[in-house]
């Protein structure tokens, strides 16, 4: 990788690959507990939570940023708070890169979980119920373990996508080399300097590649989850 | 170990009103037609369906009593069930489905009942599979298993054969008679075929439209005149509880009933085994008088209990000491005899199915 990336290329890859791990592990409990809500139960304003959930893939995640920027910037009512009180800062840290990547491939993930949820036979969970299983041990050995193919294929796509995540990152955390330039920032930042073409094109295939390999791996997921549900 | 079952609930058009008992362990049929409510009524006693108001009592202990807002969760219930559909856990293997009730059991079952059960339902060599290589007939069996490890007080079979070709549930009829006769648990088996209930219950509740019509000893029922009418088909005929008594050197096996005693072709039943015999209503003819000179074994005397006409046939209902026949003749001949209640007559036997105990010594373990 050295002969081909140059020290702050292999940076921002690295830094990229970080930022998406944490955002889409650290939205996993939330995606699950969302998607089992949607798939599981009945409850008035569904829709609406539903909808509010895939907000993200719609709005332009410039705005998102922006409207992260107003809610956990040091003085919005968020930030100023989590400052205060537990001194964390998401604004201009890569912290908040992960925040941004999180919130935007939260649907991807919830999507994914909510599809395999629902090819769960729920007679299977009544099963488990008459032979003494307690609502947390069908959701761990039963629910979980057959959800887990779209819980993979959740992660990899939301994980793929996150690789990709440039306006929302910009606008909330900006641009700084080592703590948010992450591979589309890099590529923009060698764009904008004169004769910065070659390592746009170094970062672009990089990028190709990577998701390529996340996409094939979410593809292969997908596939184990219909099967094991055939 | 008995159970009680009292229960009211109306879905919209339809209303549920059943009240029955199972006395003692062995098997209650719970008969009807599809959408009678069968289902339904298992689900109350399993938990998974909680009606408006009832009462359930499994081995003694309140389950449900809505008067008394008493409702034990299924988890808790120690109800086993069996589904139509198996519904074994497609992730773990046949051994971890059989496990799963046992290793949340309390009390458990010591692990020797493991192996006995493994035995009972010949599943040695199924035990690394996953579900989904599994026969139709061998998942039916693994549920079975499953739900007989969870310790049950009483276990729930619904429709256990209903998805399963002819061929299969003659594979599976053995092991469930065997259950029947080994298990010392109450069972309840939901079922829309007569056949099924003659061959493995010892008591019937019939449901009709939600409501529990009628219900007695399989040997009572199956011979009395009310199920007909109430099936809506021909009487299946007797249900008679028998012992090998003799094997004699003309190829014929000795059963002695209360009653009587019929022939049948050789079995390889020792003397002294029990069996359960079925006598069809359309295989016996009757006269007025003893016949001589005909190729038919079996000839009982007995009495014309009573008559039930419909149409164009006749259901005759006749006692051999207490036990039980039916036949159905056509009205032109039942009127030709002048049948009437009190009337001797001669049932000639024409053939006699013989279930049971013979049936388990071929148990194929696949």
């Amino acid at each position: 990788m050295d002969g081909f990336l140059t020290p702050p290329e292999s940076e921002a890859l690295l830094l990229s690959l970080r930022i998406s791990a944490v955002a889409v592990f650290g939205a996993l409990p939330f995606a699950f507990a969302a998607a089992l809500l949607l798939a599981r139960t009945r409850f008035p304003g569904k829709t609406l939570v539903d909808g509010l959930i895939h907000v993200p893939l719609v709005l332009p995640p410039v705005a998102i940023g922006f409207l992260l920027l107003i809610a956990f910037g040091t003085r919005g009512p968020l930030g100023g708070w989590l400052l205060d009180h537990l001194g964390i800062r998401f604004v201009f840290s890569w912290t908040g890169a992960a925040l941004a990547s999180a919130i935007i491939t939260f649907p991807f993930q919830v999507r994914a979980i909510r599809l395999s949820l629902e090819a769960i036979d729920p007679g299977l969970t009544a099963a488990a119920q008459t032979l003494g299983a307690v609502w947390w041990d069908r959701l761990v050995n039963i629910t979980l373990p057959l959800a887990l193919p779209g819980i993979a294929a959740g992660l990899v796509t939301a994980f793929a996508a996150s690789l990709g995540e440039f306006g929302a990152i910009i606008t909330f955390v900006s641009n700084i080399p080592g703590e948010t330039r992450t591979l589309p920032l890099a590529i923009y930042t060698a764009l904008q300097a004169p004769g910065g073409e070659a390592e746009a094109m170094r970062l672009s295939l990089m990028s190709i590649g990577l998701a390529l390999i996340f996409m094939t791996l979410a593809e292969l997921a997908q596939r184990r989850a219909r099967r094991i549900n055939a | 170990m008995s159970v009680e079952v009292s229960l009211r609930h109306a879905f919209g058009g339809f209303a549920l009103d059943v009240d029955f008992a199972l006395p003692r362990p062995g098997v209650t049929a719970l008969f009807g037609a599809s959408g009678a409510g069968k289902s339904t009524i298992v689900a109350a006693i399993a938990g998974t369906f909680r009606p408006r108001e009832g009462r359930i009592v499994i081995a003694g202990r309140e389950v449900l009593d809505t008067a008394k807002n008493v409702f034990v969760p299924p988890q808790r219930r120690r109800a086993g069930m069996v589904f139509q559909d198996a519904r074994l856990f497609p992730h773990m293997s046949v051994r971890d489905n059989l496990l799963f009730g046992w290793r949340r059991a309390a009390p458990k079952a010591d692990s020797g009942e493991i192996d006995r059960v493994i035995a009972l339902l010949g599943l040695e060599a199924l035990l690394a599979r996953r579900p989904r290589m599994l026969s139709g007939g061998e998942k039916s069996r693994v549920a079975l298993g499953r739900a007989l490890l969870s310790s049950p007080q009483i276990l729930l079979l619904d429709e256990p054969l209903a998805a399963l070709d002819a061929q299969r549930r003659s594979e599976i009829l053995p092991y469930l008679e065997r259950l029947r006769d080994e298990a010392k648990l109450p069972m309840l088996y939901v079922s829309h075929s007569l056949d099924e209930v003659a061959r493995l219950a010892d008591d019937i509740v019939v449901i009709k439209q939600g409501r529990s019509v009628l219900q007695g000893s399989v040997f009572d029922v199956l011979t009395g005149l009310e199920l007909p009418a109430l099936a809506g088909a021909p009487p299946v005929g007797a249900v008679i509880a028998a012992t090998v008594v003799a094997h004699s050197d003309d190829g014929l096996t000795a059963l002695a009933f209360d009653g009587g005693t019929l022939f049948v072709s050789r079995l390889a039943d020792p003397v002294g085994t029990r069996l359960r015999l079925r006598v069809r209503a359309e295989e016996i003819m009757l006269a007025l008088e003893e016949p001589r000179g005909i190729s038919a074994n079996n000839v009982l005397a007995g009495l014309v209990v009573a008559i039930a006409e419909s149409g164009l046939q006749a259901d005759v209902q006749l006692a051999c000491g207490p036990t039980r026949l039916i036949a159905r003749i056509t009205s032109a001949s039942a009127r030709r005899l002048a049948l009437a209640p009190g009337k001797p007559v001669f049932a000639i036997v024409k053939s006699v199915t013989v279930d049971a105990p013979a049936a388990h010594r071929a148990l194929p373990s696949l």
